[in-house]
């Protein structure tokens, strides 16, 4: 679906992921040389050493040990261990953050079995399953920190190309910062096995230039449309089980289950990526949500099909 | 040191007997030889079963959005494959190789306690079944119950009442508790019958290096195993009692259930690891025709590799959110360790160098463990990397690093150890252009499958998932990883087919076809009930070695 | 002189001895988690009883306990020399004693349950402290069980001398089960409160 990238851990787009590339370059390279000075080692004993067929049956000498061998080939691997062991110190010291860096855009997460809530403190509106974050511009920094917290079991926020992996973990509040460096549509998933439908709790981060960024906010805390030509539709969900879980702000409908669908429209894809958003898909996820992700939450609605409908008519209002 | 020439098991000869008599002496057996056999022969079965659920995992995973496998199914059958491979494969054919070869290579004639060895196969066993049984029988909720679905380790909250109905998880504890008696009780037995009844002039410093591994592997079961047990009473007085160990709507920590339970798991791989270095410091000396190099080096550095795993268990808690002195603490720690395990590599390519060496069936598992075993531990060594451990962990480069541990490790040496042995236990060999077929098959497999695997890892996959979208660029490389598994499975296919035939068409193998050092083969193949007509007496480490050259015995070096 | 010795070379320990001391070596492990979960839930319960509230040093029943101890000593020692009926009476001391213990801990019990309305599902400190007490316990009460069948067999003559070191394992396992007590004591009742 538009534009998306492998998630490639080593294509960062941001200030941590490209500080942990940089961190594992080093540590691919040490392993790197002892993959192939001891695998060399192992392959050339296999070669001259095997039994020749014109081999006389005489025992080859027997070496017991060497005193000086085995300390060599046990100060040798300390000595990498110190080294790799103080870098990982320095670089864990450079990248783990428990306060907001200065001009930080403040993101709470909330993990819920099977989709991700997002909250902007700072502007004051909820929305769940994409994100949108500003790029940060070296001359004038603008990271986003991440407060994460779950409702219920553990989940894992992973985004390769814009920061290593946090838990999401209930009754714990646990933090993580990105710094995203260019524009773009970055991709990710729940990376803590949650339960049934683990593998559909994807997420999608679009990356915005600024005065686009500052945009979309604008326009996500506004309360939802009020279109009259989705009266109908707006009517059959608000008396119906749809407020219990769901909230629309402006509306009566408050439920804090589900996603927020104030501005529903603005988001690609529906039930954390399953699917595009689009009028059937929206149809058949109010209709029979179970086949589309198997196991979710949501009931089927047992709607009429024209109150579904009418449904769908003002929920593709909501932009 | 004189062995009987013909084993004596019954009156009768076996084709004249009862099938009842038969079954009623391996049911009854208190024997080490027979329970080692039946210990070994379950985890053969097991791991038949387990490798049938990823060959199915695989297949739903061979393409994207596949709707072979529901996510309720594919979620049971990566927690059973895992559960079985680990508690019913692993841990098994560990007790099994070490309650055979224990007694026989340190001249006893049985172990210390044949009644509690009996009993803690019995226990595995009824265990094993009963976490099979849950496929079936498991009750609850409708819809939430059938085997368990929460990951081999369970992690909480998910694992609690609330969020796993059903009785599905209480199977997957009482099935591990009780299989764990048997651990533990081939613990207690291995390491009493080291420590008391080996023959005279062996001190603990001419017992073969198995026997000092299996020693250190046995103390860590004795550690680390009644922790998981504790951590599972706990779950299951959650889920029973109302207690509120782990629920964190009293203020209960999601995340001690993961201290509790990788203070185990992490020394569990190395307890399933080590026995896989006994077997390749038996095997490598003796198809390289030189004694093992550092015997004092290798007993010191399994002994510090026992040690310090008791202190690393959080580097699989790296994302949970610790401090950063933890994460760097965990992450130096497991860089420590692993240093004695290089050395141990080290010692095994100076034992492989000067010497002759014989590439039969177990030699040609030993090299391809050495090469792929280092790679597992340079994965190992990435992984303990924290910030690069960050992108890694719950990825699928995890899961490729720990296959290339427990198949590229330990299973290849379990296949030797299982063409090096199988000789002396039954008195024939198996066929060696049938293990060559075995051999290249499954290595071919093995790489193609998990050398792929790392690759999905670094490209954003993370693990237990059923399936993945289309468009992250993982579906071919899942697609190769998947074909792997059609040459490892006919490699197994020609392994089953060569035990199978060695009974069919028995090649003798007679007591030493290896022309070996240590005292099980100088007893016949298989031996006597009671092992040796008369215990022996030894004067170094090995002692076949000093009666083949008596002009230049072992003892005048050691 | 036992005869769990196999083999003819010298050995420090008998297979009784370092089989019994494994067991303990598990169980040592076993009730170190437990006593972990404890510390670690120390003033994490979110609202009472607490500790300080409903917890009284159980002092007798301590005595009772590491007493018995003492009465086992006497009782390997009394049957290493013979005196069977001496033995008999030392081993009943000890389960007396053990019992007494047990009858403490149920009366301790009944008043949190009743007066103070604490149980496992209570709060943190309810959980922990009744699976880690229970637990030691239950550990006793298998003891005692032992205990009783080597006193019921004694009674009927079947216990010799020569049985001495089978009683003694006994005792190490009773030593064990009073060295888990004293550190639930501290964690509990000194540092818990």
């Amino acid at each position: 679906m538009n534009g998306v990238t492998t998630p490639s851990i080593f294509d960062a787009s941001s200030t941590p992921a490209s500080m942990i590339v940089e961190y594992t370059t080093l540590v691919l390279a040490v392993c790197g040389v002892i993959f192939l000075v001891v695998g060399s080692l192992i392959v050339y004993c296999i070669i001259r050493f095997r039994a020749r067929p014109g081999d006389d049956l005489r025992e080859p000498p027997q070496v017991y040990g060497s005193g000086r061998l085995e300390l060599a080939w046990t100060v040798v691997p300390v000595l990498i261990v110190v080294v790799l062991g103080l870098v990982t110190a320095r670089t864990i010291l450079a990248l783990q953050k428990d306060e907001p860096p200065p001009g930080s855009l403040l993101v709470t997460a909330t993990g819920h079995q099977w989709w991700w809530e997002f909250e902007y403190p700072q502007y004051g509106f909820v929305t769940a399953n994409e994100l949108h974050l500003p790029v940060s511009d070296p001359a004038d920094p603008r990271p986003s920190f991440f407060n994460l917290r779950s409702q219920d079991v553990i989940h894992s926020f992973w985004v390769p190309q814009l920061a290593g992996k946090t838990d999401l973990i209930p009754n714990r509040e646990n933090y993580m910062w990105m710094e995203p460096l260019e524009p773009g549509v970055f991709v990710g998933q729940c990376a803590e096995f949650c339960g049934t439908q683990h593998a559909n709790m994807l997420l999608r981060i679009v990356v915005q230039p600024r005065d686009e960024f500052e945009a979309w906010a604008a326009a996500q805390q506004r309360p939802a449309a009020a279109d009259s030509s989705a009266a109908a539709g707006r009517e059959v969900f608000e008396r119906t089980a749809c407020i219990n879980c769901h909230s629309v702000r402006g509306t009566p409908a408050v439920g804090r289950f589900g996603p927020d669908l104030t501005h529903l429209m603005s988001r690609t894809t529906l039930g954390a990526g399953v699917a595009t958003n689009d009028r059937a898909n929206l149809r058949e996820w109010i209709a029979h949500p179970d086949p589309m992700k198997p196991g979710v939450l949501m009931p089927a609605m047992q709607l009429e099909p024209e109150q579904i409908e009418r449904v769908v008519d003002y929920l593709v209002t909501l932009e | 040191m004189a062995a009987i020439d013909q084993p004596v098991t019954s009156a009768k000869p076996e084709s004249a007997r009862a099938w009842t008599d038969v079954l009623h002496e391996w049911v009854a057996t208190v024997d080490h030889k027979k329970l080692g056999i039946l210990y070994i022969a379950s985890g053969i079965v097991f791991f038949v079963v387990a490798g049938l659920e990823a060959a199915a995992m695989r297949y739903q995973l061979a393409f994207a959005q596949n709707d072979a496998l529901s996510p309720e199914v594919f979620n049971r059958l990566f927690t059973m494959h895992g559960t079985t491979m680990v508690f019913l494969v692993g841990m098994p054919i560990i007790t099994g190789f070490g309650n055979y070869l224990i007694p026989l290579m340190i001249g006893a004639r049985d172990m210390a306690f044949p009644r509690l060895n009996a009993w803690g196969f019995w226990m595995f066993l009824f265990g094993g079944l009963l976490l099979y049984f849950s496929y079936f029988g498991s009750t609850g909720l409708y819809g939430a119950g059938s085997a368990p679905d929460v990951g081999w380790f369970a992690y909480t909250p998910l694992a609690g009442k609330a969020f796993s109905r059903g009785n599905a998880t209480d199977y997957w504890i009482l099935g591990i508790m009780l299989s764990g008696f048997g651990s533990l009780s081939g613990a207690v037995n291995m390491i009493t019958t080291a420590l008391t009844m080996r023959c005279k002039g062996m001190s603990l410093g001419r017992m073969p290096l198995f026997v000092w591994l299996m020693v250190v592997v046995s103390f860590m079961i004795l550690v680390v195993l009644p922790p998981l047990t504790a951590a599972q009473v706990m779950l299951l007085f959650d889920r029973f009692l109302g207690a509120h160990f782990f629920d964190t709507q009293a203020g209960g920590d999601a995340v001690l259930w993961q201290h509790f339970f990788w203070f185990f798991g992490h020394p569990e791989v190395y307890i399933l690891m080590i026995p896989g270095f006994a077997y390749a410091s038996e095997i490598i000396p003796v198809f390289s025709r030189k004694v093992i190099f550092g015997y004092a080096v290798m007993v010191a550095a399994t002994v510090a590799i026992g040690f310090v795993s008791l202190g690393v268990w959080a580097h699989h808690m790296f994302a949970v959110g610790m401090g950063k002195g933890l994460n760097i603490w965990f992450g130096a720690i497991t860089m420590v360790v692993g240093v004695p395990t290089g050395i141990k590599i080290f010692n095994w390519i100076a034992t492989m160098y000067g010497g002759k060496i014989r590439f039969r069936i177990p030699m040609m598992f030993c090299s391809a463990f050495l090469m792929q075993f280092l790679v597992a531990g340079l994965t190992g060594i990435m992984l303990a990397a924290v910030p690069f451990d960050w992108q890694l962990t719950d990825s699928y480069f995890v899961v490729a690093h720990f296959h290339y541990v427990l198949i590229g490790g330990l299973l290849f040496t379990i296949f030797a150890a299982v063409y090096y042995w199988f000789p002396k236990m039954t008195g024939r060999m198996l066929d060696e252009r049938l293990g060559r077929f075995h051999f290249w098959l499954f290595i071919v497999g093995f790489q193609i499958t998990f050398s792929t695997m790392h690759v999905q890892g670094l490209l954003g996959m993370p693990r237990r998932v059923y399936t993945y979208p289309a468009d992250r660029g993982w579906e071919l490389w899942n697609l190769i990883t998947s074909l792997g598994v059609v040459f490892q499975a006919a490699g197994i296919l020609f392994f089953v087919w060569a035990i199978v035939q060695a009974f069919r068409r028995p090649q003798p193998a007679g007591d030493d076809p290896w022309d070996a050092w240590t005292l099980e083969w100088s007893t016949s193949s298989p031996p006597p009930d009671y092992n040796f007509a008369e215990l022996p007496e030894v004067r170094s480490r090995r002692p076949l070695w000093d009666l083949k050259h008596p002009d230049d015995p072992d003892w005048k070096y050691e | 002189m036992s005869a769990a010795t196999v083999g003819t070379q010298p050995r420090v320990w008998t297979r009784g001895e370092v089989g019994t001391l494994l067991l303990i070596l598990a169980e040592t492990s076993f009730f170190g988690v437990f006593l972990v979960a404890y510390l670690f839930y120390i003033g994490k319960s979110l609202h009472g009883p607490y500790p300080a509230q409903v917890l009284e040093l159980p002092i007798l029943a301590t005595l009772c306990l590491l007493s018995s101890s003492l009465t086992i000593v006497l009782a390997v020692r009394d049957l290493e020399r013979g005196h069977v009926a001496r033995f008999a009476t030392s081993l009943l001391a000890t389960i007396l004693l053990g019992g007494a213990f047990i009858v403490f801990t149920a009366l301790e019990w009944r008043e949190l349950i009743h007066e103070h309305g604490l149980t496992i599902t209570t709060n943190l400190f309810g959980t922990t402290y009744y699976s880690l007490v229970g637990f030691h316990a239950a550990h006793v009460c298998i003891g005692l069980l032992l205990m009783l069948l080597v006193l019921v067999l004694a009674v009927f003559g079947h216990v010799r001398r020569e049985h001495a070191f089978r009683v003694d394992m006994l005792s190490w396992y009773w030593h064990f089960v009073d060295a888990v007590w004293i550190a639930v004591l501290t964690v509990v009742y000194v540092v818990g409160v």
